[in-house]
């Protein structure tokens, strides 16, 4: 299980590295997908490992990925938006709002 | 309690409130095709709000669990459902003038908030993290959208964008801790967790403490607690000031019912978190006013001052015990009003050709609108917390709490803080009030809608200043459940 | 019985909502009318109350009305409620009664002001937050209404908000009493931890039992409390705001500025006596901060020529004299004196504000003189006035002070420090007073011509006023005659239902030393008064008499106008050479300490919190990485202090 467990941590920091370093947006967008699905390889393996006679890991994962997959949606439309109105898709161009 | 254990129970009625605002959001979509939702989405919404509150007030003397244990209804569950209910049917009103006067009215917008709202009840209407976080996601997804709803402004696309990437970031971490929690408990159900804690705690410590810490930070992250809270300001200034009132309250005080289920019952015997929690209060209050000191917009400001205020609700979670947790209840309940009230007067005077709700627009007002002008400074005494109106109350139930813990420093810390915040609450009073203007204050015309959201606001938070008890009293009853 | 205590603070509040809420729609007459009445109104209602809780046995001398529970849930139970005892009735008989001639007053003076009816709405609410304040049951309510006092002064103050500096003035104010109510809440606090009820009777009743004579949190307890009525009562170092307030209109710095407001602070420690009485190390941080006070702000008081702010810091001075009373244990006294100020400040302010109006707005006393013969109502009053507030015998300021002085001097808690600073102050105070009588309405008439043409006597609602307060300042005192003078202290037997329980714990009553000493208390008092009129004499010295030699002068030069003013300033440096030492101190203390330090220090704080805005602000870049890099960070740190700790 210390696999799965490794496997997930790694995968949620280059999510986590990626989220910090990317300017692009869809960089970004990504680098939010691998921190999910770090999460979900954690509850896949916990369930196998631990869960005993319960599936709700697994059920977990499931609500997990199609909940990414709205989350996805919306967040792909609303770069398209920026893409649209402020002719790119780099993520530091976009504060006009600060301090 | 062994309901929760049966087997697969549908009820229907347990979900009554959600179903209906889920009904209502639903034909407004639907009637998008025959191009009449436009008159009729407001309309629409309100109703489905109306029959929501019915229908959740109904469940106040109900205490049952169903669907498997994933629905509970207790008056916990209750209390909240109302509170976004009235705030969401505040919005709406406010939201129809604002939209107007800016030629972004569409229909969408009131489903958009409908489901918004429906996934707050969610969120509060469990005792399963599985169902927090799909409540969470519900609410949250809709709330991008309706940050950058005004698609034509740059700022509102700004907003958008960054409440979605600092949102689903969270999401990630708050993920990752209910996985962790899970694998140290083997559920996600809280009631086991209660009931197995002791063995829990012994037996897989760092997970969770990980797993606590990540759900601290996800959460911290919804009600804006430094320092996960770098994208208030940028959002709230951003997105149109209706969504800002929203966001400034419900999310928040979802966030709250989150955080209470799991840490003020959930995980109330993992007594390391206390110190975490007084941290984070001190720094959110803090870092919230000394950034609000020097906004020159007020929207800016008042985001500012919502962290502040965040800050003041977590004493509450380092304190711990019923009578903090039914102070921060009372609170929510109070702030949800003035501060919905506030931004209400800056969405009004935004309506106004080219105003970008700068202080300096609001000097003359007090000559245009006397009455506006003395319910805004309502509104701002109470933010800062001034007898006898709700905001006192609030603070003074939740630092006697506080004194009561023994946590004094906090406390003397929180009434410092909220001295502070004075300083910029009165900049507004004092603008409106005694600043110059040249030529004429151009007027902002009141609709009926936003008429009635600021009557119910500034009577409530006067009302409710002049008449604590019963709503103290509700606020007591519902953290009852948690027994 | 006691059915009608309601009504008292009722009334001000419906003249309040009538003015306020028809603002612009009302004529002036009705406007005056509503809020006369409803002070005047409470005033019979007060004297109503008065007399009914006279009738009663001394030790049933307490009345309290419950209107309803406010907050009646289990361990928290606050009412709203009423109590009305010997301490109660005096506070609210001198609120609604110099209120009430105070509103009479206004009539006149705000007669051409465009905002007449939101003066009157806000004198209303003022009028009705402070009978709150002093008829309140409990920390609570008194808080609310201490609250809603600052708010209205703090309108008041910058009433005529297009100037700037009044705007300021008020901002500062109110900011300058937050930091006090900020003391007041925690001290608050502190009670109800202990105590578990913020209700007076009980409060008062537990102390003993809740707190350790002399322990940390009570006296802790009493020093917070006390920062709240240094703030509201402008002592050192909150005193600041007071001297700017005097921008507001001058019937409000008489009502609000001098005769109740500012007692708050005096009246709140005097309702709390149980609890200074156990905290004697708190009862002589407040003798020491009250006595220092009024020698301080009287050695400012001296070099002052703003005929208002002369009074602000008399105000300051004389307030520090009730707290060096509270602070020797003499309670009685304190709300003695609170009475008698409260009938001669607000005279010497409306008084002033009669001349600024002969004058057309003048303020600057060197551009006065010689006015006795145009307004002679006004100088007489305002004679009265300052014999009353310099301690002249038989006048009532005589009685109020003396009694401070001896029990400063004798009680148990005083020492002859106390006594010698009290005598030095009271010197001090005669003095400036007298310069400003003389340099007003004595001497040359130093004004333009275009001015002089004007004066006038004021109209009959500010001088009538003005008369019935000249005699209460004189005959005020009457009810308190020592008992040295063979004659029974009323004042101090009347309030003797609210001090006793506190004296009970002290071994030595504070009143049982005063009686042995009948000889040196004859002594002291006689003392007193010949340096007190040695005081008046050297002021008539310095400004009558010399200005006199100055008009002869200013005959043979043929009327030399410039000459005039050039010996006038002669006159001012030979003042300067005779006085220097407390010239040279009172100007150090004015333009070092109070401008420099204490200004300094105030601003440095909005400057420091402004600074580290600026500096936080970085922070907010409006970069989305840098927002994530941020939280991460903070992950890390929650983790990582959970885990490690």
């Amino acid at each position: 299980m210390v696999y799965y467990l490794a496997l997930a941590a790694l995968l949620f920091a280059i999510g986590l590295f990626g989220v910090m370093t990317r300017r692009n947006a869809i960089g970004i967008l990504m680098s939010l997908e691998l921190m999910f699905n770090a999460a979900n390889i954690n509850f896949v393996a916990f369930n196998q490992y631990l869960g005993g006679n319960g599936m709700a890991g697994q059920l977990f994962a499931l609500f997990v990925v199609v909940v990414a997959a709205a989350e996805a949606t919306v967040g792909l439309a609303i770069v398209l938006l920026i893409y649209r109105n402020w002719r790119g898709v780099d993520a530091d161009n976009v504060s006009i709002m600060k301090w | 309690m062994t309901d929760y254990v049966s087997t697969l129970s549908i009820d229907i009625g347990l979900i009554g409130p959600e179903l209906a605002l889920l009904i209502a959001a639903a034909v407004i979509l639907l009637l998008i095709f025959t191009r009449k939702a436009d008159r009729f989405a407001t309309a629409i919404g309100l109703i489905g709000l109306v029959v929501s509150m019915v229908l959740t007030v109904r469940q106040w003397d109900v205490k049952v669990g169903g669907f498997s244990g994933m629905v509970t209804v207790d008056q916990f569950a209750v209390l909240f459902k109302l509170l976004f209910a009235v705030a969401s049917g505040l919005t709406l009103l406010l939201a129809e003038r604002y939209f107007h006067a800016k030629h972004i009215a569409r229909p969408e917008f009131t489903a958009l908030l409908l489901v918004s709202t429906m996934g707050m009840m969610v969120m509060a209407g469990t005792t399963d993290l599985i169902v927090i976080f799909l409540g969470l996601e519900i609410m949250s997804v809709p709330l991008y959208v309706m940050a950058g709803f005004n698609r034509r402004s740059l700022e509102s696309n700004e907003s958008g964008i960054k409440y979605f990437i600092m949102g689903a970031f969270a999401t990630g971490f708050l993920l990752m801790g209910i996985a962790l929690i899970y694998g140290a408990s083997e559920t996600t159900d809280l009631r086991r967790i209660v009931t197995d804690f002791s063995y829990i705690a012994t037996n897989a410590k760092l997970f969770l403490f990980t797993g606590a810490a990540l759900m601290m930070v996800g959460f911290g992250f919804k009600v804006g607690a430094v320092p996960f809270h770098s994208w208030i300001p940028d959002v709230y200034q951003g997105a149109p000031t209706p969504v800002t009132a929203f966001f400034s309250v419900a999310p928040k005080a979802a966030g709250f019912a989150a955080l209470l289920r799991i840490f003020a019952y959930g995980l109330k015997d993992l007594g390391a978190l206390s110190d975490v929690w007084w941290i984070l209060a001190v720094l959110t209050m803090t870092v919230g006013n000394i950034l609000a000191l020097r906004q020159e917009n007020v929207k800016r400001m008042l985001a500012y001052s919502s962290i502040a205020h965040a800050g003041y609700m977590l004493v509450a979670l380092a304190v711990g015990g019923a009578d903090a947790a039914s102070a921060v209840i009372f609170y929510l309940i109070g702030y949800t009003l003035f501060n919905l009230g506030g931004f209400t007067v800056v969405a009004l005077l935004e309506t106004r050709a080219g105003s970008r709700a700068d202080f300096s627009e609001m000097a003359g007002l007090s000559k245009a609108h006397p009455y506006l002008t003395a319910t805004l400074a309502l509104f701002m005494f109470s933010l800062s917390g001034f007898p006898p109106t709700v905001g006192f109350f609030g603070k003074f139930y939740l630092f006697s709490a506080a004194v009561k813990g023994g946590f004094i420093w906090l406390t003397v810390i929180g009434v410092m803080n909220s001295f502070v915040s004075v300083y910029y609450y009165l900049r507004v009073v004092k603008v409106s009030y005694f600043d110059q203007i040249e030529g004429r204050f151009v007027p902002a015309p009141l609709s009926a809608g936003v008429l009635f959201v600021l009557i119910v606001t500034a009577v409530g938070t006067l009302g409710f200043g002049l008449f604590p008890d019963n709503v103290l009293e509700i606020a007591r009853r519902a953290i009852q459940a948690f027994a | 019985m006691a059915d009608y205590l309601f009504l008292i603070p009722l009334l001000p509040l419906i003249g309040f909502l009538i003015n306020g809420l028809l603002i612009g729609r009302l004529p002036k007459p009705v406007i005056s009318l509503v809020g006369c009445l409803s002070v005047g109104g409470a005033l019979l209602l007060a004297l109503l109350a008065f007399f009914e809780l006279k009738g009663l046995p001394v030790e049933a001398r307490v009345m309290q009305q419950v209107l309803f529970a406010w907050i009646p849930s289990g361990s928290f139970h606050v009412d709203i409620a009423f109590l009305l005892d010997p301490l109660s009735a005096v506070m609210i008989l001198v609120v609604t009664g110099v209120g009430f001639l105070i509103h009479v007053y206004s009539v006149g003076y705000m007669h051409h002001d465009e905002g007449y009816g939101r003066y009157f709405a806000y004198l209303n609410l003022f009028t009705f937050s402070m009978l709150m304040l002093v008829l309140a049951n409990n920390f609570l309510l008194m808080f609310v209404g201490w609250e809603g006092v600052g708010l209205c002064s703090y309108l008041l103050i910058g009433f005529w908000f297009e100037k700037k500096s009044a705007s300021d003035a008020g901002k500062k104010a109110f900011i300058v009493n937050r930091i006090g109510d900020f003391g007041f809440l925690l001290g608050m606090f502190i009670i109800f931890w202990q105590v578990g009820s913020l209700d007076f009777a009980t409060v008062m009743e537990k102390a003993p039992t809740a707190f350790s004579f002399g322990g940390g949190l009570i006296t802790a307890a009493c020093l917070l409390l006390f920062v709240g009525a240094i703030g509201k009562s402008a002592q050192i170092p909150l005193f600041v705001w007071l001297p700017d307030a005097m921008e507001g209109p001058t019937p409000v710095s008489a009502l609000i500025h001098a005769a109740t407001m500012v007692t708050a602070g005096v009246y709140m420690v005097v309702r709390s006596n149980v609890l200074y009485m156990m905290a004697p190390d708190a009862l002589l941080v407040v003798a020491i901060i009250g006595a220092a006070t009024a020698l301080f702000a009287a050695t400012i008081g001296l070099v002052q020529n703003d005929i208002k702010r002369v009074l602000a810091y008399s105000t300051v001075s004389q307030l520090g004299y009730m707290f060096l009373a509270c602070g020797v244990a003499a309670f009685s006294a304190g709300i003695f004196h609170l009475m008698t100020h409260a009938f001669f400040k607000a005279l010497l302010f409306l008084g002033a504000g009669s001349v600024i109006h002969a004058m057309s707005g003048e303020q600057d006393i060197r551009k006065m003189g010689g006015l006795r013969k145009y307004i002679r109502i006004t100088y007489l009053t305002f004679l009265l006035a300052t014999l009353a507030i310099a301690g002249i015998p038989g006048m009532s300021g005589f009685f109020s002070k003396d009694e401070i002085l001896w029990q400063a001097f004798s009680s148990g808690h005083g020492s002859p420090i106390f006594w010698a600073i009290g005598l030095v102050t009271a010197l001090l105070t005669t003095f400036y007073m007298f310069r400003l009588v003389y340099l007003t309405f004595h001497g040359t008439e130093r004004m333009d011509t275009e001015t002089k043409h004007h004066l006038h006597e004021s109209p009959r609602s500010m001088t009538v006023p003005l008369m019935i307060l000249g005699v209460l300042s004189v005959v005020g005192g009457w009810v308190g005659l020592p008992a040295v003078f063979g004659a029974t202290n009323y004042f101090e037997h009347w309030l003797d239902p609210v001090t006793a329980k506190g004296s009970e714990l002290v071994s030595e009553s504070v009143h049982a030393s005063g009686g042995g000493n009948a000889g040196l208390e004859m002594t002291l008092m006689f003392v007193t008064v010949l340096l007190v009129i040695g005081a008046w004499m050297l002021a008539r010295y310095m400004y009558v008499r010399h200005t006199e030699t100055a008009t002869r002068v200013r005959e043979k030069a043929g009327g030399l106008y410039t000459v005039l003013l050039n010996k006038y300033y002669i006159d001012e440096i030979y003042g300067f050479l005779i006085v220097r030492p407390f010239v040279g101190l009172s100007t150090f203390f004015w333009k070092i300490i109070d401008v420099l330090v204490i200004d300094g220090f105030v601003n440095g704080l909005a400057r420091l919190g402004a600074l580290s805005s600026d500096l936080l602000r970085f922070v907010q870049t409006g970069r989305v990485r840098s927002y994530a890099t941020l939280f991460a960070a903070g992950v890390v740190l929650v983790i990582g202090f959970l885990i490690l700790r």
